[in-house]
């Protein structure tokens, strides 16, 4: 019975392809886990390689993305989520690709809140955890939960699965403490340090004792180098570290990648502290695959990008690069990016409230858009919550009047030809749904394709 | 003479969790465009509070371990200068978790965790889901009827006592308990409501109302077309 479902879901995943309705990333899947809810479970057991699934609150779509170039250059064949379908439904459709006898990985960033049942169906060999930060509370509610259930699933595949774990964030490095096959990744460089905790900081006590952590060094929001005075826990010492990290605006990164297996010179082509983040965690986990440092070092150095972070699109005459943002830490790295830039900034900002973006808007009031104030020559707000938005950039101060239209197409188009005179450079902010949009609209008119692949 | 707003941020670094310091920033901006001047204070574990060294008390919500932790502190450290800044005619402010830990107690099964009893209620974790979603409530701060919107995402159920009267009528939403179709708490100065959002850039009609009492003052109109273009998305979002 099984087959005959897989066969009418790949069916259905070609019809939705060929409509053009979306990617056909979660239709297909769905149908399938409705009809055979052991599907997962079964298709995984395809995978000759098995699987490694990949989770956190921010870069789960470009770590996976990053590893997924990584294993190119290593010629090792994958089934991957790749466009962020990443709840039991976009696991189950990437995984019609199954086939026994092929040397297949499974590489599949899952959803933090859907990890637990998602990874007790597939049985990763290896996990990722990357991050927990404050994230549509609506929908996954305190972040204490989520990492106590993450805490269960690490117990229950203590010995059976490798760890893969971030030691700056402290709610995942606990994951780790007294367990078995465990490596842990982070950042050892100083001067890429926040002179204080973001006032947004989910996990400032410890979990152990509830005593306030204490900082030698910050790095992104809560995550860096910290040590408990109460009980004396701290952070990890990382086996794979980015040093002398050299950020260069938006135009990218280099630094250096300590590994047991020597050292990598990294060039990344994506900008922002938070993707030598995905870097080092993506190399980490390659790493524990068996990849070599120098298909690491090409994987990385031709890596263009994950589905709507940051990609560049001619809209126009006029650059558009775009930049997802959907809850407060990411946001803030964004924003911290691109304040690097010299000169002024026209910006579009894209607020919609569906549910894959949180249906409360309070998480804009968390994000640092202060930072942007004298930087910004022209902004336009969007989306169906477009006037919070611009609220939301009066009261940070930011000069420019927002130009606000909850119509995303006319938004934009105005926003584009307003700095049609040479400005350069339009950043476009979407929130998740904002982005599927932006993206239908592009591919409508043949600037873009819809979907990564 | 320009009077200055005195704020203090109750446990403002445990009682935050949705976007709470949106409210001060508000509040903040309000009195300054009007020459107003602001301070800004806090007040967190283990220290003690000034009942007369500020005109306006705030506290948002918390996760559930830090809010057991700030609701015993409170209790030991802060209750009484709440009262006394309350009957001096202070303001006092308590969203979300900050408003339950307003009222006697909040139960969970067998776990009890103090309020400061400044108004009478108290609070049990429901059996059923969390009520969250867009809310949209109709109140009267003594200046006619309003409109105050926001969003509310509560696992506990608010029970008002018999004397006690509600911020407002839910128009949209679940409010204290998804039951009784009110929603907050208002008793002179004392305001407890689920609505964040946070609540004040969404209404700054409230933001300015709360200024006026903490400083018994009327303060001038501003140009609040952006202000109310954001009110009325967020009544939208309610379907209000």
């Amino acid at each position: 019975m099984l087959r005959a479902w897989q066969a009418m879901a790949r069916g259905v995943r070609r019809l939705s392809r060929a409509a053009g309705r979306g990617g056909g990333t979660t239709l297909p899947g769905r149908m399938l886990l409705r009809a055979q809810p052991r599907a997962l479970e079964r298709m995984a057991r395809e995978l000759d390689r098995g699987s490694v699934l990949i989770s956190a609150t921010n870069g789960k779509t470009t770590m996976a993305a990053m590893v997924a170039a990584v294993l190119r250059e290593a010629g090792q064949p994958v089934v991957h989520n790749r466009a962020g379908s990443n709840m039991a439904w976009g696991v189950a459709t990437a995984l019609l690709d199954a086939k026994r006898g092929s040397d297949q990985l499974g590489l599949f960033e899952v959803d933090e809140a859907w990890l637990p049942a998602v990874a007790r169906a597939v049985r990763p060999r290896t996990y990722l955890l990357a991050n927990l930060f404050r994230d549509q509370l609506d929908r996954y509610g305190e972040l204490e939960l989520i990492a106590d259930r993450w805490a269960e699933l690490v117990a229950e595949d203590a010995g059976r699965a490798r760890f893969v774990l971030n030691a700056d964030d402290p709610l995942v490095a606990d994951l780790g403490r007294g367990q078995d096959g465990v490596v842990y990744f982070g950042i050892d460089d100083d001067s890429q340090a926040l002179a204080e905790l973001g006032h947004a900081a989910d996990s400032k006590r410890c979990r152990n004792c509830g005593t306030p952590y204490v900082y030698r060094t910050i790095l992104l929001g809560h995550m860096g180098h910290y040590r408990c005075p109460g009980c004396g826990r701290e952070r990890p010492p990382p086996e794979v570290a980015a040093r002398a990290v050299e950020l260069k605006g938006m135009s990218g990164a280099r630094f250096t990648i300590c590994t047991p297996q020597g050292e990598l010179e990294a060039e990344l082509p994506v900008p922002g502290l938070y993707n030598v983040y995905n870097a080092v965690a993506a190399t980490a986990l390659a790493l524990e695959l068996g990849v070599s440092l120098e298909d690491v070092r090409a994987g990385l150095s031709g890596f263009g990008g994950a589905f709507g972070r940051v990609e560049t699109i001619e809209v126009g005459s006029r650059p558009v690069s775009i930049l997802l943002v959907k809850n407060p830490a990411g946001a803030n790295e964004v924003l911290r990016t691109l304040t690097l830039e010299d000169g002024q900034l026209d910006l579009w900002i894209a607020l919609n409230d569906g549910i894959a973006d949180g249906r409360d808007v309070s998480w804009i009031w968390d994000v640092d858009f202060e930072v942007l104030a004298g930087h910004v020559r022209r902004v336009s707000c969007s989306g169906t919550r477009a006037e919070e938005m611009a609220l939301r950039l009066k009261y940070a101060g930011i000069e420019a009047q927002p130009q606000v239209d909850r119509d995303l197409a006319r938004s934009l188009d105005a926003a584009v030809a307003a700095g049609a005179d040479g400005a350069g450079t339009l950043y476009a902010l979407p929130t998740y749904t904002a982005l599927i949009e932006l993206r239908e609209l592009l591919a409508r008119r043949g600037l873009a394709g819809r979907w990564a692949d | 003479m320009s009077a200055t707003l005195r704020v203090c941020a109750l446990y403002p670094e445990l009682m935050n969790i949705y976007a709470d310091r949106g409210n001060i920033a508000v509040l903040r901006a309000r009195c300054e465009w009007r020459g107003l001047g602001f301070e800004l204070g806090a007040s967190s574990l283990g220290e003690a509070l000034d009942s007369c060294a500020h005109d306006l008390f705030y506290m948002g919500g918390g996760q559930d371990r830090d809010q057991a932790a700030v609701a015993k502190d409170m209790v030991a450290t802060k209750r009484d200068a709440l009262h006394r800044a309350n009957e001096r005619g202070a303001v006092v402010l308590g969203v979300c978790g900050g408003y339950q830990l307003l009222g006697h107690n909040y139960r969970a099964g067998d776990d009890e965790i103090p309020g400061v009893g400044l108004v009478d209620l108290h609070t049990v974790r429901g059996e059923g889901e969390r009520l969250i979603g867009n809310c949209a409530i109709e109140t009267d701060l003594g200046t006619g009827p309003r409109v105050i919107a926001g969003f509310e995402n509560h696992g506990g159920r608010t029970y008002l006592g018999a004397g006690e009267r509600p911020l407002g009528r839910v128009l949209s939403g679940h409010g204290n308990n998804g039951d009784d179709g009110f929603e907050g708490v208002l008793r002179g100065n004392v305001i407890g409501t689920y609505l964040h959002g946070p609540l004040l850039p969404k209404n700054v009609w409230l933001a300015d109302r709360l200024i006026e009492l903490a400083l018994e003052v009327e303060l001038r109109p501003l140009d609040d077309r952006m202000e109310e273009a954001a009110h009325a998305s967020a009544r939208r979002a309610a379907g209000v």
